[in-house]
C-alpha cells in the first residue's frame, strides 16, 4: 500500500453496488435515528460513516466458552488502537474516518503464488462464528463472538515455501485518517508476527466481523487477526500486508519495550509483566480482577504442543 | 464567606459522589472497565488536590490575600482521602484482597513502591492536621513535619509517570506544575537568604 506503485483498479477494489446502497441506507437510517433520539450529531457522524453489514456466518459449536459474552457496546467502545489515540475510548471516537474501501491485502515473501486479494473476495470465503476469550496484556479480558476464517485457508491460496518460517503482519497506516500516528514512542505501521506453525494453527482466525456484522473500524476493520491464546496486541488490526519470512519479524511492541513484550507473548499466569502480575484478570465489565488467568488463555489443550520443550519464561 | 467552607467540602466530595452514583445506578456509563475508571479518577484527584494544596502558599504570597490558608487543611485532607480511596480500589479491584500479592507488588514494582510510600508518608500529616496537634507539637516542629508534603507530591507524580505504558503526556503536565510550585518556593528562599545575611 505504501510503496506507491501505480496499479490499475482491480475489480475487487470497486465497491459493489449493494454495499454502496447499503451504506447510503445505513447513513440515512442512522441520521434519522440520531435525530429522533436528539443525539448530538458530530460524535455520531464518525460512527454512522462506518460500513457495517450483516454477515452470514454459522456459529461453530466447537469453539464455545463457559463465560458470558461481553456486551457488544463494550467490545466496540473499549479498544487499544493507538493509531486513533491512546485512550481506550479514542478509537470509537476517531476511527470512523478510517477508509475501509477499497481494501486489499498484499501477500508476499516466501510463497509460490504471491497475490493481492481484495476484501470483497475475503468476505466471499466460507465464514464462521467462533466465541473466543480475549485476554489483554493489561490484565482484562472479554468474550467475543468473532466472524472469520482460519488463516491457514488464506495461506493455502499462496502456497508458502519451505523458507517460510514466520509470518509478518503489517497493518494500515493511513496518514490522512489516523489521528494518533505522531506519538513518539511507537513506530507505525504497526507490525506483528507469528511462527509459521502458530499462524497455521486452526485457532488462528482471520477475522472480518463480530456479533454477526462486519468489524467496526475501532475493532480493526475490515480485516484483522485473532490469536486467542496470546495477549491481544499480537492480533493486529486492519491488516494490509502479510509476508512469509525466514527470520522472526521485529514487532512493534518488541521494539518499543523489549523487556516487557516478547515475540511469543503467550498468555501465561506464571510470567508477570514487569509492572503488574498476570496471575489474575478482570472479566469486563466486572469490578474485581477475580478470575485466575489460565495457561494459554484456556487453550492449552490445543496449543501447548507447539511449545513442547521450550522455556516459556525466557521465551515470553 | 460563612458558606465558603461547606461549599468547598461539597465540591471536594463531588467526584467520588458521582462515581458512586454511576456504579450503583448507571454502571454502563463508566465504560467497559469501571474499576479502572475508579482507580484512575481517585488517583488523579489525589494528585490534583496535592497540587492545589501546594498552590495555596504561592497564591498568598503573590496576591497578598490571606483567605486561601483557611482552606489548606481541608484541601490536604481531600488529597489524603482520595489517596486512601485509590489504595482501596487497588486492594479490592486489582488485587482482590490478595495480601501476599500486594506485599509482593510493593516490594517488586517500583511504581507501586513509591505510590505506597507517598500514602504512608501522608498519613502522619493527616493525623496531625488538627488544631490540637499543632498546639501539642508547636508551630515550628509541626511546620517541619508538614514539609513532607513536598516529598509526598514528588512521589505521587513519579508513581504516575512510571505506571503509564508509553504516553507520558499527563505525568509531564503534573510534573511541570509541581516544578513550578516547588521552584517558586526555592526562588523565594534563595532571595530571602542573602537579605537576612545583610541584616
Amino acid at each position: 500500500m505504501r510503496h506507491g506503485r501505480p496499479a490499475p483498479i482491480r475489480p475487487s477494489e470497486i465497491t459493489p453496488k449493494e454495499v454502496w446502497l447499503d451504506r447510503r441506507r445505513f447513513l440515512q437510517a442512522s441520521a434519522a435515528a440520531a435525530a429522533a433520539a436528539g443525539v448530538a450529531w458530530p460524535a455520531d457522524e464518525a460512527r454512522a460513516q462506518q460500513l457495517i453489514q450483516p454477515l452470514a456466518a454459522p456459529r461453530n459449536g466447537a469453539f464455545q466458552v463457559k463465560d458470558e459474552l461481553t456486551p457488544k457496546k463494550l467490545v466496540t467502545t473499549y479498544n487499544n488502537f493507538y493509531e486513533f489515540g491512546t485512550g481506550k475510548g479514542d478509537p470509537a471516537e476517531n476511527a470512523g474516518a478510517l477508509k475501509v474501501r477499497p481494501w486489499t491485502i498484499e501477500i508476499a515473501g516466501a510463497v509460490e503464488k504471491p497475490m493481492t486479494i481484495g476484501i470483497e473476495d475475503l468476505l466471499k470465503l466460507p465464514l464462521e462464528e467462533r466465541v473466543y476469550r480475549f485476554r489483554c496484556v493489561e490484565a482484562w479480558s472479554m468474550v467475543v463472538p468473532w466472524v472469520g476464517f482460519e488463516f491457514n485457508k488464506l495461506a493455502a491460496m499462496v502456497n508458502p515455501t519451505s523458507r517460510a518460517k514466520y509470518v509478518k503482519f503489517v497493518t494500515a497506516e493511513q496518514k490522512d485518517t489516523m489521528t494518533g500516528l505522531r506519538i513518539p514512542f511507537i513506530d507505525f505501521p504497526y507490525v506483528e508476527g507469528l511462527r509459521i506453525d502458530e499462524a497455521m494453527h486452526p485457532l488462528t482466525l482471520m477475522t472480518v466481523g463480530l456479533y454477526g456484522e462486519t468489524l467496526p473500524n475501532q475493532n480493526g476493520a475490515p480485516v484483522r487477526l485473532i490469536v486467542p491464546w496470546k495477549y491481544g496486541f499480537k492480533s493486529g488490526k486492519s491488516i494490509v500486508r502479510i509476508e512469509f519470512v525466514e527470520e522472526p519479524p521485529k514487532t512493534t511492541w518488541m521494539l518499543a519495550g523489549p523487556s516487557e513484550y516478547g515475540f511469543y507473548s503467550n498468555v501465561n499466569p506464571n510470567v508477570d509483566h514487569p509492572r503488574w502480575s498476570q496471575k489474575r484478570e478482570r472479566v469486563l465489565p466486572g469490578l474485581f480482577a477475580s478470575r485466575q488467568t489460565e495457561m494459554f488463555n484456556g487453550y492449552a489443550e490445543q496449543v501447548a504442543s507447539l511449545y513442547a520443550g521450550m522455556d516459556l519464561k525466557t521465551n515470553f | 464567606m460563612r458558606l465558603a467552607k461547606p461549599a468547598v467540602l461539597a465540591a471536594g466530595c463531588l467526584p467520588i459522589a458521582m462515581l458512586a452514583w454511576a456504579v450503583v445506578f448507571d454502571p454502563l456509563s463508566l465504560g467497559a472497565n469501571p474499576a479502572e475508571r475508579i482507580l484512575h479518577e481517585t488517583g488523579d484527584w489525589c494528585l490534583q488536590f496535592l497540587l492545589i494544596t501546594l498552590a495555596v502558599t504561592p497564591l498568598r504570597r503573590i496576591t497578598g490575600w490571606n483567605w486561601p490558608i483557611k482552606f489548606r487543611r481541608m484541601l490536604g485532607l481531600f488529597a489524603f482521602a482520595y489517596g486512601v480511596l485509590h489504595l482501596s480500589a487497588y486492594v479490592a479491584f486489582d488485587q482482590y484482597f490478595d495480601i501476599a500479592g500486594i506485599v509482593k507488588d510493593i516490594w517488586k514494582r517500583p511504581f507501586i513502591t513509591v505510590g505506597f510510600a507517598a500514602l504512608v508518608l501522608m498519613t502522619p500529616l493527616a493525623i496531625t492536621s488538627t488544631r490540637g496537634w499543632i498546639r501539642r507539637m508547636g508551630g515550628a516542629q509541626w511546620n517541619r513535619l508538614h514539609k513532607a508534603v513536598y516529598a509526598v507530591t514528588i512521589l505521587g507524580v513519579v508513581h504516575y509517570w512510571w505506571l503509564v505504558k508509553r504516553d507520558i503526556t499527563w505525568p509531564v503536565v503534573y510534573a511541570l506544575i509541581l516544578a513550578l510550585l516547588l521552584g517558586y518556593r526555592l526562588y523565594v528562599s534563595r532571595r530571602a537568604r542573602p537579605a537576612r545575611a545583610r541584616a
